[in-house]
């Protein structure tokens, strides 16, 4: 037996390394941690406020309004639940399982409402349905009825704002259950058959409980949603949270209430993300080995093949063939003195907006994805989970939280330029564009963030090892190889996060400078002057934009057809779509 | 003059010292050392998870060392707190997934690590590799058009093109098919040879580590268990656990007779070098297959309780009157069935035992 001897340790020690470089701590790491922090300020604002005193007008919003804005959460998270369930769940069930024509174009066209933010069409219904709108008036001259004669359903009320909500909310459904439906082994419905279950009983009893997971996960998603929205309840005058927030601060001029009531809002959030979390690791253990076979499809006859279409047809025109249609004719109408120079500015505002804001996300997100992967270690880990949260919080909360710490912020500077220097400094970052664009961050550093992290995730470490060992440093590295290898990755990094910004409502509207307006911003304004049909031509853009995205999820549900690999890229794109705009 | 020179020559290319290496905080190897001298091709060999490649991906310079030091001649490349990025270390290294980056042709590929190649050298270089490695032609093909075998060639002309002063594989050949592996294993070794790298393969794979290198550590538990050559890790096994890993074979129960000789189950077995114990020690003795020989009138008498058919030879599972058990290897075109008696003797050169 020869043991290897040790030989002599050489005694020369090389220059470069200085001992003290070990005390540095790695910039990689450092930027990331400090990065989340930032992120994290607006939250950690917000969530302090549980510790402050209750002031004067938290009592009165406790003895009067409170128990409103809890019960029509509810109430609205409830009614949202169970439309976009039967929704999602049986268009889902019917596009995978089912074979009858025009199957495969309701496969992507199912997806379409998701261009609409609920706002946008809330007023468009209201521009049709309201007591001056096209079908009350025909109804009225057909019958010759006249104000109080009929009874007609109000559209701005709670049903209403759960009804539009649900219309453009049941993709999320819709698409996370049909990446399960996917999924699922086909073994286990054949041998269901082979015992003798019918379609009905199949769906009942494996399909339906194996996806579960996946259709809570994208139930969660809606549900963040319909917390998040502040259009849509507004301009129906439901007061919930996120109303609340904002009659609190602008009405009461109350920040630490604001503050108290946002704080409230996050913990129904908090809920939703743990449960969404937790459903989702648990769709992963449902998700069985074997998928090399075909999906069984039941083969619908012509009575059957009507009502599936009418289950398929419904939510689609009602969620985007009619308001688009409605929304194109009045911007026609009036285009002649909606689009002048204002409007071209108002373009131009949102696109530069919406453009700077994805890309700096995605720049941040390159840079945080990537030195977990360079350092994968504690630090860095938790400070891109960190990160990654801030697609959960309502654009309302979010502005609250942005605007309490940069206010302080900004107070303090100025009472130090007065006493020392004599001079006020005034606003630094209130009500600048760096305030707008910091909660975009917030807000949109998620979508940015799980889109690259899935990009890189599909490069095989031993790339980036390679690359290192020829010679190269990691930024090099990230530009010669991930860059081009994620090319897809980053495109739709960009595109998800500059649809988002042009969709954003709340977070801009409280945020932005004075006499700065975008699309989304002008289109509350006309809509809320009630010239719904002035507001056509704004919306008309913001929705055209927002179909990008759906366009991109539409190409990976074409392509799953034939391929196999296309199944996987479904769920992937799914996962990584389904996150509330 | 002379002394320096011959100093300098005299220092290893590689020394791994007293390292230690941990993942979050589980130790995967601990006061680890070995040396590898300039031009040598050595193999770290052992089961999964034995902690063979974190000590390739810390000589690498991807994982840090917790204790100890890793030199490159009389550069120290890592200690505690402190590594030399793997960038900077000039060290060829290729993997078991090829790792060819698939939207550059080969000659990208080859060419990666040289910068500033004008376009005309960077396609004699190509040239000049990629005939190295037997694919001449191939420059202007993507990665995706190449078989695995082809692949990892290239992914070796990559590795070496740079002039790496050590060349690490990873398992390499691990994703190639048996014959092939086997072929490529030969082919590199006649590759590096000729091109004097210093190289050190791993793998789990022994008959690879014997076809390509000059020395193998055995390595369990992140230790390395011995350092020798192929020849001796199969006839002189310095542990227990090398014994079982290399090769096959039975322990028999034995006593020691004499300093030379132990008599075990199987009769008394008579070894060319002393034995380290007295006697009377209880000790158990390694028989390889290879040791068992038929003889007519040889003095063991076995029935078959099993066999394995393996072309040129069959392997037999013989079961002695006393109930020990030993394994044989015969040519194939001795056949006996399983159940039928035959007779062996024990003709082993030397004595490989361990205490009990």
């Amino acid at each position: 037996m020869e043991k290897a001897p040790l030989p002599n340790r050489p005694k020369h020690r090389p220059v470069r390394h200085p001992r003290w470089r070990r005390y540095l701590p790695n910039p990689w790491v450092a930027g990331t941690v400090a990065i989340a922090t930032l992120i994290a300020l607006p939250v950690i604002t917000v969530t302090s406020f549980i510790f402050v005193p209750a002031g004067e007008v938290w009592d009165h919003l406790v003895a009067t309004v409170l128990q409103d804005y809890i019960v029509n959460s509810l109430i609205l998270m409830v009614g949202v639940a169970a439309g976009t369930l039967i929704i999602g769940v049986s268009t889902a069930w019917l596009t995978t399982m089912c074979s009858f024509p025009g199957r495969r174009i309701f496969e992507w066209a199912l997806l379409l409402p998701m261009a609409f933010p609920a706002y946008i069409i809330a007023y468009t219904y209201t521009g049709l349905l309201d007591f001056a709108g096209p079908v009350q008036t025909a109804l009225r001259e057909w019958f010759a009825w006249s104000y109080g004669d009929y009874w007609f359903p109000e559209l701005r009320s709670i049903g209403g704002a759960i009804v539009m909500l649900s219309l453009v909310l049941y993709p999320y459904v819709y698409l996370l259950s049909r990446a399960a439906f996917l999924e699922q082994s086909s073994h286990a419905m054949d041998a269901s058959r082979m015992l003798g279950c019918g379609p009905w009983r199949s769906f009942l009893l494996i399909s339906l409980p194996s996806a579960r997971p996946a259709i809570i996960a994208g139930l969660s998603l809606a549900l963040m949603e319909t917390l998040a929205d502040y259009g849509t309840v507004q301009y129906f005058g439901v007061s919930n949270f996120t109303t609340g927030i904002f009659r609190t601060w602008f009405g009461l001029g109350d920040a630490a209430a604001a503050a108290q009531l946002s704080a409230l809002l996050m913990t129904f959030v908090f809920a939703l993300i743990v449960i969404e979390r937790w459903s989702r690791s648990r769709a992963r253990y449902h998700m069985t080995g074997q998928r090399s076979t075909p999906l069984p499809t039941y083969r619908l006859r012509i009575g059957k093949t009507c009502l599936a279409w009418l289950a398929c047809g419904l939510p689609l025109t009602l969620g985007f063939l009619l308001p688009g249609g409605l929304l194109v004719s009045w911007s026609m109408a009036t285009a002649a003195y909606v689009v002048d120079d204002r409007f071209w500015q108002l373009v131009f505002n949102s696109v530069t907006l919406a453009g700077s804001a994805a890309l700096f996300a995605l720049l941040l997100a390159l840079y945080m994805a990537y030195s977990k992967r360079l350092t994968g270690g504690m630090g860095t880990n938790s400070a891109v989970r960190l990160a990654a949260m801030g697609y959960a919080i309502p654009g309302t909360v979010i502005a609250v939280g942005v605007m309490l710490p940069f206010g302080w912020f900004d107070n303090t500077i100025d009472a130090w330029a007065r006493e020392t220097f004599g001079v006020s400094t005034g606003l630094l970052l209130s009500g600048t564009l760096f305030a707008v664009m910091f909660a975009y961050m917030v807000r949109f550093l998620a979508v940015s963030l799980q889109t690259v992290e899935a990009g890189l995730g599909k490069i095989r470490p031993s790339m980036d090892e390679t690359a290192r060992s020829l010679g190269h440093r990691p930024l090099e590295v990230l530009g010669r190889i991930h860059l081009p290898l994620m090319r897809g990755s980053v495109l739709t990094a960009i595109l998800l996060v500059f649809v988002d910004v042009m969709k954003e409502l709340p977070a801009t509207l409280i945020l932005r400078p004075f006499n700065f307006n975008t699309l989304a911003v002008r289109a509350y304004e006309l809509a809320t002057d009630e010239r719904l049909m002035d507001a056509s031509s704004a919306a008309v853009a913001i929705v055209a934009a927002g179909i990008l995205p759906v366009i991109l999820l539409s190409r990976s549900i074409t392509r799953s057809r034939s391929a196999l690999q296309g199944r996987t890229a479904i769920t992937e794109t799914a996962r990584m779509a389904a996150q509330p705009a | 003059m002379d002394a320096e020179y011959i100093k300098v020559t005299l220092m290893p290319l590689l020394q791994v010292n007293v390292v230690e290496i941990r993942y979050k905080n589980t130790v995967v190897t601990s006061d680890l050392s070995f040396h590898v001298n300039e031009g040598e091709i050595v193999s770290l060999l052992g089961p999964s998870g034995c902690g063979k490649t974190s000590i390739l991906r810390a000589i690498a310079g991807f994982e840090p060392v917790r204790e100890g030091e890793i030199f490159l001649a009389d550069q120290l490349m890592s200690y505690p707190g402190y590594v030399v990025p793997p960038e900077q270390r000039r060290l060829g290294m290729v993997f078991q997934d090829y790792s060819l980056f698939p939207h550059m042709t080969i000659q990208k590929n080859i060419c990666f690590g040289l910068r500033g190649l004008s376009n005309r050298a960077q396609i004699r270089v190509t040239d000049e590799m990629l005939t190295m490695v037997g694919l001449p032609g191939y420059n202007k093909r993507y990665p995706h058009e190449l078989s695995g075998g082809q692949q990892q060639r290239v992914a070796l002309a990559r590795a070496l093109a740079v002039k790496p002063r050590l060349l690490l594989m990873d398992e390499p050949f691990s994703s190639l098919d048996v014959e092939l592996r086997a072929r490529l294993s030969f082919e590199v070794r006649e590759i590096l040879k000729e091109q004097k790298i210093t190289a050190i393969l791993v793998t789990h794979n022994q008959l690879e580590a014997f076809a390509m290198c000059d020395m193998v550590g055995v390595m369990n538990h992140g230790r390395i268990l011995q350092w020798d050559t192929p020849f001796n890790l199969y006839h002189e096994p310095a542990d227990r656990f090398v014994a079982t890993f290399i090769g096959q074979g039975v322990f028999l129960q034995g006593t020691v007779l004499t300093p030379d000789s132990v008599d075990t189950e199987a009769g008394v077995i008579q070894g060319d070098a002393p034995l380290e114990w007295p006697a009377g020690t209880s000790v158990d003795v390694l028989v390889r297959p290879d040791d068992v020989v038929p003889d007519e009138h040889g003095p063991l008498h076995g029935k078959i309780v099993n066999k394995v058919f393996k072309g040129e030879d069959v392997m037999y599972t013989l079961q002695l009157p006393n109930g020990a058990s030993v394994m044989s290897v015969f040519p194939s075109h001795e056949q006996y069935d399983i159940g039928a008696m035959i007779n062996v003797r024990i003709a082993a050169d030397h004595v490989v035992a361990f205490a009990r």
